[in-house]
């Protein structure tokens, strides 16, 4: 079991895994593809079963304007690493635009409360049970979330709206 | 007598009016999160940075202290966010290189290589023996750079400033190793996808074994000064400590994760470059606390030390570049002198042109920076600039136990925890 650690997440959640892949080279790692649901399931499996036992990073894209579109917009994407296999896990789960909840992960691991703060600032993700979920890079009055893919880069336009100072 | 002349001032002065109407004040969002202490408690709040000369930039805490003693904090990050991600996006895969310096600006290097490397992985593009021996000499230095500024800034802020002056200089020495290299001090950007930016020169490998041997001295100074300093001792031992549960839970990385006991080493775990074939040790602590990590902080540079020695010692010839034009920039000369090079610069570097990669295309790459893993999770979209660029910063994960490692410690503690931590604001915010 322990050389193919997605391989026994596959046969353990058979309705929730999607597809498993394999990269090659020096940085080889599993990856896996779960439904929604089956996030908060798939890494305590992980993390108590497999050995999985260190986040190093939660992530999302926004797959809006990506050529060959998958059926959800956003993705959350987690890295999980092992003190036994060198190869990092990275569990990638799609979300759909209106429904863009997800499980928090903060029981597993405290790790996850800023990074899950991250993710819901910059891309507007909410996590279900997280303890703070407030925005952390971003100013709290700030209503956007700036790496989604329809936030322009340039000409947004606030700079027009800050208060003229005159004293 | 009047011997001068006089005027009145060049701009009219306005009277003071109290009942001008005053610019708005934004709202300050951590203290609407902070509950009024209870007045019989003898509890206050206290606001410590932004800008506080040991916060190294713009970090803020809001501590709830009971005499000198923090019974609670609040942490606020984010002052010198600077959307690097989203600037990433419309920058094609080689113009990100000189952002990825601003990022970590004490490790510019470090960064340089994750980012090539994590890219060079997405690409398929297999880099030379040379290029590979160089990469780990120039990581190498560049993390005996940022740990000399750790420890001599933490050291600087407990008090002790012999440490922080001669680590500068040795500092300055490996910076002038770097500027002949690459023309640049502090950003270097001395990546390119594919190779670097040129070969090292003839007096390159003289150059770093002297100051080896000067850093050598440097290191046994710093280790009388500060490891069995009484004061140094008191101040650190036992400051800070993050247990191996803790450590775990909170997800650190690099000199913090070593310092609390965990053998975790990028280098070790996933060898990268030249790390697999190097003999070197990996130091970890045992209490986890902030004189843990200034040991390990110490014995890596000697680690460093060692592994650029056996490095240099069969340092490979040949090119230092992939020699492939259809995904590494062609070299100078044959950009200039000739029209095939020329097509090929332009055809990688113009707009709608550039890079071809997989649409969907999707990579987490990670190399061992001085502050921990530096990841980046890369997806392609067939286009020449990233879809998306994740930076995994380490200093934004060492930073997140702050909270619980200041529980308990007194104010002048949280400047030491925040030195050992080694957090790089511009990589925490990014």
């Amino acid at each position: 079991m322990n050389e193919t650690p997605a391989l026994a997440l596959q046969s353990e959640f058979p309705d929730v895994v999607r597809g498993v892949a394999r990269q090659s080279g020096t940085r080889e790692q599993w990856r896996v593809d779960v439904s929604k649901d089956g996030i908060l399931p798939v890494l305590t499996y992980a993390k108590t079963r497999l050995g999985y036992c260190y986040l190093a990073d939660i992530t999302a894209v926004d797959y809006l304007s990506m050529p060959d579109p998958p059926e959800h917009r956003f993705a959350v994407v987690y890295v999980l690493r092992s003190r036994e296999v060198a190869e990092p896990l990275v569990i990638r789960a799609f979300v759909p635009e209106n429904d863009a909840v997800v499980e928090s992960v903060t029981p597993l691991w405290n790790a996850a409360d800023w990074l899950e703060r991250e993710v819901f600032d910059l891309f507007g993700i909410t996590f279900h049970h997280h303890p703070n979920l407030i925005r952390i890079l971003m100013p709290e009055n700030f209503d956007a979330h700036p790496l989604r893919k329809d936030f322009p880069t340039e000409g947004v336009g606030y700079r027009d709206d800050f208060p003229i100072v005159t004293r | 007598m009047k011997t001068h002349a006089s005027r009145p001032l060049r701009f009219a002065s306005v009277p003071y009016d109290p009942e001008a109407p005053r610019p708005p004040v934004m709202p300050d969002p951590i203290m609407s999160r902070v509950p009024k202490p209870d007045p019989d408690s003898g509890r206050t709040i206290f606001n410590f940075g932004p800008s506080h000369p040991s916060t190294h930039g713009t970090l803020r805490l809001v501590l709830e202290v009971e005499g000198e003693m923090i019974t609670r904090a609040w942490a606020e990050i984010g002052y010198l966010h600077t959307g690097f991600e989203k600037l990433a996006e419309t920058l094609n895969y080689n113009q990100f290189i000189p952002l990825s310096d601003r990022m970590n600006y004490l490790s510019a290097i470090n960064n340089n290589v994750g980012y090539a490397h994590a890219i060079e992985e997405l690409l398929g593009i297999e880099i030379t023996e040379r290029c590979k021996y160089v990469r780990t000499t120039l990581a190498e230095m560049s993390r005996i750079a940022d740990h000399l500024v750790c420890i001599g800034m933490q050291a600087v802020d407990i008090g002790a400033y012999a440490p922080f002056l001669w680590g500068f200089a040795r500092r300055e020495d490996l910076y002038d190793l770097f500027e002949a290299f690459c023309g640049a001090r502090l950003t270097t950007s001395v990546t390119r996808i594919g190779g670097m930016l040129r070969d090292v020169s003839e007096d390159f490998v003289p150059g770093v074994r002297a100051f080896l041997d000067k850093l050598e001295e440097t290191l046994r100074e710093t280790d009388r000064l500060l490891t069995r300093n009484r004061i140094w001792m008191d101040r650190t031992q036992g400051i800070g400590v993050l247990s191996k549960e803790d450590a775990l839970r909170y997800c650190v990385t690099g000199p913090v994760l070593r310092g609390s006991g965990i053998d975790h080493d990028i280098r070790k775990v996933q060898p990268y470059f030249a790390y697999d074939r190097i003999d070197f040790d990996v130091p970890i602590g045992s209490h986890g606390d902030v004189y843990d990590r200034y040991l390990v902080r110490l014995e890596e540079m000697w680690q460093s030390i060692r592994i650029i020695r056996q490095v240099l010692d069969d340092l490979p010839g040949g090119p230092i570049n992939v020699y492939d034009n259809k995904r590494v920039l062609p070299p100078k000369e044959e950009v200039f002198t000739t029209i095939e090079g020329m097509i090929h610069h332009f055809e990688l570097t113009m707009p709608k042109f550039g890079f071809k990669t997989e649409v969907g295309g999707q990579i987490y790459s990670c190399t061992e920076s001085p502050c921990g893993e530096l990841g980046f999770y890369v997806v392609s979209d067939g286009s020449g600039n990233p879809y998306r660029l994740r930076v995994r910063p380490p200093s934004f994960v060492n930073y997140a136990p702050i909270e619980h490692l200041v529980k308990g410690a007194t104010i002048s503690d949280v400047v030491a925890i925040i030195g050992s931590l080694n957090i790089i604001v511009g990589e925490l915010d990014r």
